[in-house]
């Protein structure tokens, strides 16, 4: 009678456990920032340590949490005078239960060290070396071997082994790819590392994961994983100058970028006046997908919104609070000015 | 002599407020306590909740992205310093004395000065909101971001200031039980008969009073930075911000088990009653306290696992942090092994610190799972870890201040609170504290980062937080229900009697609310359940002949100005170093001229 209860209840909360735990694990990969959908050897590791602590922490939830509800239930009070007997203590029982999860916890130790270690540096070193520069609210990315310097989204060869070298100019930042690896704090003053490799061709989301003020939440990128070929053409492209206006609007937005003061921050390869080195680097703009540290696509109205008002859609940031088309009313820019500016910057493949 | 008693002449208010601005009665202080940080603990849920119904669509913008940084911030200033702290410091207040079975704390009027200071602190902290911004940077306030250039204005001021004053109050006070739990208990008590709320008390002062100065560097040295264009935290400088973090967390990780040992107290005096038996393992107990609070200082970079320190500290760290663990769990198997065998009466307080259990296991198992390293690479800074420290400290601090709430409210008040409300409240707020906090588990793996102020509509993470949302609402509800039966109980609970619980330990011994002097003989105590075993014995309890008594001739300490304008001082202190120095030098002086009267005023009036 007694017992039929007690299954009737602990049978649901079991089930309950392995469904919440399944439920946690099963319905997610598909989304862009899921560490459940592993793509590269790092954060595998990563994934495999957490499903074995999970299952373990999941065990124990269901014996532990199991053993509490089976004893509320059985010695409730049940209205009969019963007098318990004064127990103080059983020392077998509790050197056990010191000693068991001293154990348990000693078997988790191993892989936890190993695999903390192997997350540290690339076992048999890296291939390609990227350095990001993480700024209020954007990255920096250069490619040291090759000089390729970009911003925001990193293209990067599969099956390659990528360290990567962060900085800082502000303050504290952190890089996270979910899908390739944890993540690594970026720390003004110094250099932190970490490595990654993907080993499938696509578009991983990643995302600033330390605070860092006001825009936080839109610090964003895109790592673009490439085939070999694919990224050689990339790379190609990205050390050439920056393409010749063509059409009528193209020129005069070209004329606008210098006049309208853009050029103080941006630099253009293959503009001498574009050398500015605050913000990003704009010579390929029009071939990236994303606009803004990866907030929206580049698409002609973002890029026009984008340059109608900054603030709106990354409040605080430094274009908006010091561009002098933003910050001197005679210097601002006309409907007109936008799209002549949108249509030099999409044509800077 | 004369002129100098005439000098302090005392107050005489039998009721009202100058009765409570002047009291130095533990009790009355505790209930101050109680209820100051009851409010402040509304004012952090109103943050939460606005936060939750920002964050219950994408792309919403309800509140700016600077407003939210500020509600993030205070919302955990005022939950930690200003909720769960001075709440633990209201049983503190109220229960101690009364357990060791003393007349009053060590330091009556410093223990006013410590409450006058919380409350003043507490303003000052919160006045942020009214004068041009609150604190922006994260209760972590990470440097540099929380340098000139980038934090502008005097939000940060109120956070250095605010926390530095705070401070004060809960060192005085932890030196206050530290010495009255040393010097003040009844005889016979012996360190291992003390009831484990005592011992945790004990452990937490001793925890407060040596985390608190290494906060208190750190604040000291980011005022002088903003103030005074010091270089402690200036990067540019060639400053290494990596040294607030340590000295953060070297306080911030004590602090984490300064909120958690007092819950723990009071679930460990709440079982055994309602069981009817002894707490199981008593020296074991005991023992994984300690080891608990000495081990909190060697965990405080497991907080700083992606900072890059190496694989070689990671580990280290990792391992202490797993060892944690060990004296955590076998708490709770003591717990669960005091009930078996017992016969348990499910009374509200025994759901709340049952309910506590339930979410301290999963608290703890999602604290293991952050111990390893290499994977919490993926979980630092997410949801992830929303979701485990609400466990620990909701579903763990909150649910036993509720506990004990439940069960002492009668000890203070002579009245029950009612139990069928009880009953609700306590449902109402598991049920709503899962539906808000389990989903946030989902979303911190789905890769979702904390701290953000919206998010993009395609990152599949809109159903969790509406969840989320709505069981923080839950939350909410489930506090009303609370306070609904807080006033109605306090106007028309039913009478308690002195020991409503068949309680165990000597509070219960003395009527309900208990006279100013609290006990009339001072009990001898023989066994660790003193008044329990009394009761087998069937000894005529102490309270039977209490009631006869009027107390007269017992001397109690005289009530005093001096705490509450010593305290006022520091106020204006604090306000000066944000605004003026001169006023800072106005309120440095009322502060030292407070402390010399406060000397010589003799601790009770001659006259008495």
């Amino acid at each position: 009678m007694f017992t039929n209860r007690l299954v009737k209840l602990i049978i649901p909360v079991t089930l309950l456990c392995v469904l919440g735990v399944s439920s946690l694990i099963g319905c997610t990969p598909d989304h862009p920032m899921s560490t459940f959908d592993a793509k590269g050897p790092v954060a595998e590791r990563q994934l495999s340590l957490f499903m074995m602590i999970l299952w373990i922490a999941t065990a124990v939830f269901v014996v532990v949490g199991g053993g509490l509800l089976y004893t509320i239930i059985r010695f409730r009070d049940k209205g009969d005078g019963f007098k318990p007997e004064q127990t103080h203590g059983n020392t077998k029982l509790e050197i056990t239960w010191t000693v068991i999860p001293s154990i348990m916890l000693a078997i988790v130790a191993v892989p936890t060290v190993i695999a903390q270690f192997y997350i540290s540096s690339p076992p048999d070193g890296e291939d390609i070396r990227i350095n990001v520069d993480a700024n209020q609210w954007w990255w920096e990315i250069e490619y040291p071997e090759s000089g390729v310097v970009t911003a925001n989204e990193i293209h990067v060869p599969v099956g390659k082994t990528v360290g990567v070298y962060l900085t800082s100019p502000d303050v504290l930042h952190s890089f996270w790819v979910p899908k390739l690896a944890g993540k690594m704090d970026i720390v003004p003053g110094k250099t932190t590392y970490m490595w990654f490799q993907a080993d499938e061709v696509g578009n991983y989301h990643g995302q600033c994961a330390e605070f860092c003020g006001e825009s936080h939440a839109y610090m964003r990128f895109r790592v673009i994983v490439d085939t070999e070929e694919d990224f050689a053409i990339w790379q190609r492209n990205q050390l050439a100058n920056a393409e010749t206006p063509d059409s009528d609007q193209e020129k005069q937005g070209a004329t606008l970028f210098i006049t309208k003061g853009c050029i103080a921050c941006h630099s253009i390869k293959g503009v001498p006046a574009a050398a500015g080195i605050i913000g990003p680097d704009l010579t390929h703009i029009g071939s990236r997908g994303t606009l803004a540290a990866g907030i929206m696509d580049m698409t002609e109205q973002n890029l026009s919104d984008w340059l109608e008002d900054p603030n709106k859609s990354k409040p605080g940031n430094i274009m908006s609070k010091q561009g002098i088309a933003y910050t001197n009313e005679a210097m601002a820019l006309t409907s007109g000015d936008i799209s002549n500016l949108v249509a030099y910057l999409q044509a800077l493949k | 002599m004369a002129s100098i008693a005439a000098a302090f002449s005392r107050p005489k208010y039998p009721v009202g407020i100058w009765n409570w601005a002047t009291t130095i009665d533990h009790k009355k202080i505790g209930a101050l306590y109680g209820i100051t940080a009851f409010i402040f603990f509304l004012v952090g849920g109103l943050e939460a909740l606005i936060m939750r119904a920002q964050l219950a669509r994408p792309e919403h913008a309800m509140v700016t992205p600077e407003v939210f940084s500020q509600l993030f911030t205070m919302h955990a200033l005022t939950m930690i310093f200003l909720g769960v702290m001075p709440l633990s410091a209201a049983f503190f207040n109220l229960i101690v004395p009364l357990m060791i079975g003393a007349r009053d704390v060590a330091f009556p009027r410093l223990n006013a000065f410590s409450y006058w200071v919380y409350l003043f602190g507490a303003i000052l902290l919160q006045s942020g909101w009214l004068l041009g911004g609150s604190p922006n940077s994260g209760w972590f306030a990470y440097a540099p971001l929380t340098a000139n250039s980038f934090s502008p204005g005097n939000g940060m001021e109120f956070y250095a200031v605010g926390l530095g004053v705070l401070g004060v109050s809960s060192v005085a006070a932890a030196f206050n039980f530290i010495v009255t739990i040393i010097n003040m208990r009844a005889p016979g008590m012996t360190l291992m008969r003390m009831p484990v709320f005592i011992w945790m008390t004990l452990i937490t002062s001793f925890l407060l009073v040596t985390a608190f100065p290494v906060i208190t560097v750190g604040l000291v040295e980011l005022y002088l930075d903003r103030t005074f264009d010091f270089n402690f935290f200036n990067t540019q400088a060639g400053a290494d911000p990596i040294l607030w973090q340590h000295l953060f967390w070297v306080f911030g990780h004590p602090e984490v088990y300064i909120l958690i040992l007092p819950a723990m107290g009071i679930v460990s005096e709440v079982l055994p009653t309602f069981s009817k038996k002894p707490l199981f393992g008593y020296p074991v107990v005991v023992l994984s306290g300690i080891t608990i609070g000495f081990m909190g200082w060697a965990v405080w970079s497991h907080h700083m696992f992606t900072v890059g320190m190496g694989p070689v500290t990671n580990s280290v760290f990792a391992l202490t942090t797993m060892f944690i663990a060990v004296p955590t769990g076998v708490k709770i198997f003591n717990w669960i092994a005091t009930m078996w065998g017992g016969s348990i009466s499910m009374t509200t307080s025994m759901l709340f610190s049952i309910g506590f259990i339930f979410m301290f296991i999963i608290g703890g198992l999602s604290g293991v799972m952050h111990s390893i390293a290499p994977s919490d690479a993926q979980q630092q800074d997410t949801y992830f870890i929303v979701a485990h420290l609400h466990y620990v400290l909701f579903g763990g601090s909150i649910l036993a201040v509720f506990s004990g709430i439940y069960y002492w409210f009668p000890k203070a008040t002579g009245k029950l609170l009612n139990e069928s409300i009880g009953k609700i409240h306590f449902w109402l707020t598991m049920v709503g504290f899962n539906i808000a906090f389990f989903p946030m588990h989902f979303l911190g793996m789905d890769g979702m980062p904390r701290r953000q102020a919206t998010y993009a509509a395609d990152m599949g993470w809109d159903l969790w937080n509406m969840v989320s949302t709505i069981g923080a609402f839950m939350i909410a509800l489930s506090t009303l229900v609370f306070m609904h039966n807080f006033f109605r109980s306090l106007k028309k609970g039913e009478p308690s009697g002195s020991d409503p619980w068949d309680g165990r330990t000597l509070e219960w011994a003395i009527p309900s609310p208990p006279p100013e002097y609290n006990f009339v003989t001072m009990p001898t105590v023989t066994a660790r359940d003193h008044f329990w075993e009394e009761k087998q014995l069937n000894i005529n309890t102490p309270s039977d002949a209490l009631e006869e008594e009027d107390g007269h001739g017992i001397h109690m300490p005289s009530p005093s100005y001096i705490p509450l304008v010593t305290a006022l001082g520091l106020a204006v202190f604090g306000y000066g170093l944000i605004y003026s120095f001169p006023m800072a030098g106005i309120g440095a002086f009322v502060t030292v001229v407070g402390i010399y009267a406060w000397a010589m005023e003799p601790a009770t009036a001659p006259e008495d």
